[in-house]
């Protein structure tokens, strides 16, 4: 029995996540991460927030017509979040594949709470949630955001900027109050969850070698790395 | 009457609320009917609907899973069996924010008679005999608010199915063949029923539940509904009146008020002392049927019972 309960152990795969502000550099970073883990013949997969099939639609209903409150917004990413940590992440973790996830359950909560909904509400409603093995935290001011999504893309979705809350109407602006709010949060949860903060303002690469030595140690004495 | 009701009419919510909706001002009163599937809440629930509205409320009725956001998502996903004790939970969640955010409050704040065709009551139950953590999902439904009432159609699972089957088939999730109870329907239904039957039955001590005895005819579980639903509007239009005296009492005693505010508050000052004596005079009877002038009439006597929801 203790045999076995050792073996598995061993062989669970990690989860770890990385969270940031829009423009913040994450997805770049959690994508290289993955191409390290793969080149070293660990087995990893990716899930994004925001990905579920089972409420694609209403979720794009919802922001179409304009109909989501700050509550049914959180509550259908909640929903869309079960749904992924039911079917793309605790089955790989159990069969020792390592779970890379763009976003976890503290984009909700600092989305959610800048958008009003009560902070002990929204870390309630996601208790079901794995606490992950790593949380990365990209922090960068809310100008270096602004001028690196401007600079890619050229146009800030109306959720991303808040506009749904009628903070402002020039969408640059909205998104430089509303992001700012997020920022905030981030800044309390930090803390609280023991975020890895990394200065995403730093070089891709010095950035990418800080996470793979907090990475690399996730792995130390399991057979994967 | 709920102790809430009674103290006052200011609307309460079960947890943290929304913090960015005003609670305050929701004039009107919400009802909620219970019970499994099958008891014959929608009968009951146009029943009541037609006689508030023939003595001039103005009502409003909300059913589970009938939201513009999440109806057809819901249907398509049970459809598909793919749902899971949480991910069920939270769409059920989500449909009920969208209808309390979006029909619920907004009719309450302008004064109507809202009815709800199960409440959080029915999603507590579900997720609880799916093996939930029962302070989990009442966690998560801690935005919704508190009912005026909550009227409970009480029934036990070997009732209940014969007359499930004598209007139509017993469906999948009813019989609650997700939990994998066993693969004889009616066995599983009689397991599945029977669980969520005593969940209600443990949530109507614990939030007081009005009971009724749903295997009693139909107008006579109506008769009963509408004595409580009269006592609670009663109850609740001596309160306001009350409440109005208390404002306006300044006028009527103040010389240099307009003339019209002096009438004003002489006439709600009249109609309140008016009903009261008739609340005192009624007090020996609580339990009459309030109308006396209008029979009962049952406006879907036509249509089969208990028309199976999602």
């Amino acid at each position: 029995m203790a045999t076995r309960k050792r073996k598995s152990s061993r062989q669970r795969g990690r989860l770890i996540v990385v969270e940031g502000i829009d423009g913040s550099g994450k997805s770049t970073q959690i994508q290289l991460l993955r191409k390290w883990l793969e080149a070293r013949g660990v087995k990893v997969v990716f899930t994004e927030w925001n990905s579920s099939a089972l409420v694609r639609e209403a979720t794009k209903r919802g922001k179409k017509k304009n109909l989501l409150t700050p509550t049914t917004f959180s509550l259908l990413h909640a929903t869309d979040f079960a749904d992924r940590l039911t079917y793309d992440i605790i089955p790989y973790l159990k069969a020792g594949i390592s779970v890379l996830a763009d976003r976890y359950v503290y984009t909700a909560f600092a989305r959610d709470i800048a958008r009003g909904v009560d902070p002990r509400w929204v870390r309630d409603l996601y208790a079901f949630a794995t606490k992950p093995d790593a949380a990365f935290y990209f922090k960068v001011p809310i100008d270096v955001a602004v001028k690196r999504i401007l600079g890619a893309r050229a146009k800030i979705k109306f959720y991303e900027a808040g506009m749904d809350l009628g903070m402002s109407n020039d969408p640059v602006e909205a998104f430089r109050l509303f992001q700012g709010r997020v920022l905030d949060e981030y800044d309390q949860l930090s803390g609280e969850y023991g975020f890895k903060v990394i200065d995403g303002t730093r070089s891709i690469d010095a950035q990418q070698r800080q996470v793979r030595d907090i990475v690399r140690r996730l792995y130390d004495g399991a057979a994967a790395a | 009457m709920t102790p809430a009701a009674k103290s006052s009419m200011r609307k309460r919510f079960f947890g943290h609320g929304i913090p960015y909706t005003d609670a305050t001002g929701l004039e009107g009163a919400l009802i909620t009917i219970e019970g499994t599937d099958g008891v014959g809440r929608s009968t009951q629930v146009a029943s009541l609907k037609q006689w508030l509205e023939v003595q001039g409320y103005g009502v409003i009725e909300t059913g589970w899973t009938r939201s513009e956001l999440m109806s057809e998502t819901i249907l398509a996903a049970k459809a598909g069996h793919s749902l899971n004790r949480l991910t069920f939970s939270l769409m059920y969640a989500t449909d009920f924010a969208d209808r309390l955010e979006k029909i619920v409050i907004p009719a309450l704040r302008s004064g109507f008679v809202v009815l709800a065709d199960r409440y959080v009551f029915t999603a507590f139950a579900r997720s609880v005999v799916r093996g939930a953590d029962p302070q989990w999902i009442r966690n998560v439904f801690g935005f919704a608010l508190v009912p005026d009432m909550t009227l409970y159609l009480q029934i036990d699972a070997d009732a209940l199915l014969p007359r499930i089957l004598q209007s139509r088939k017993i469906d999948f999730w009813e019989a609650g063949m997700d939990m994998h109870l066993g693969t004889d329907l009616y066995e599983s239904a009689r397991k599945y029923q029977w669980r969520l039957i005593r969940e209600y039955n443990r949530m109507a001590r614990q939030y007081g539940f009005i009971s009724v005895d749903a295997t009693l005819p139909a107008d006579e579980i109506q008769a009963r509904i509408r004595s409580k639903v009269s006592a609670l509007l009663e109850e609740r239009r001596l309160q306001t009146l009350t409440d109005n005296i208390e404002s306006l009492r300044p006028l009527l005693f103040e010389e240099t008020a307009p003339a019209v505010a002096r009438d004003v508050a002489r006439d709600v000052a009249r109609e309140a002392e008016t009903a009261k004596t008739d609340r005192d005079a009624a007090e020996p009877r609580p339990e009459r049927e309030p109308t006396g002038d209008l029979p009962i009439v049952d406006p879907d006597k036509t249509r089969s019972t208990a028309p199976s929801d999602s």
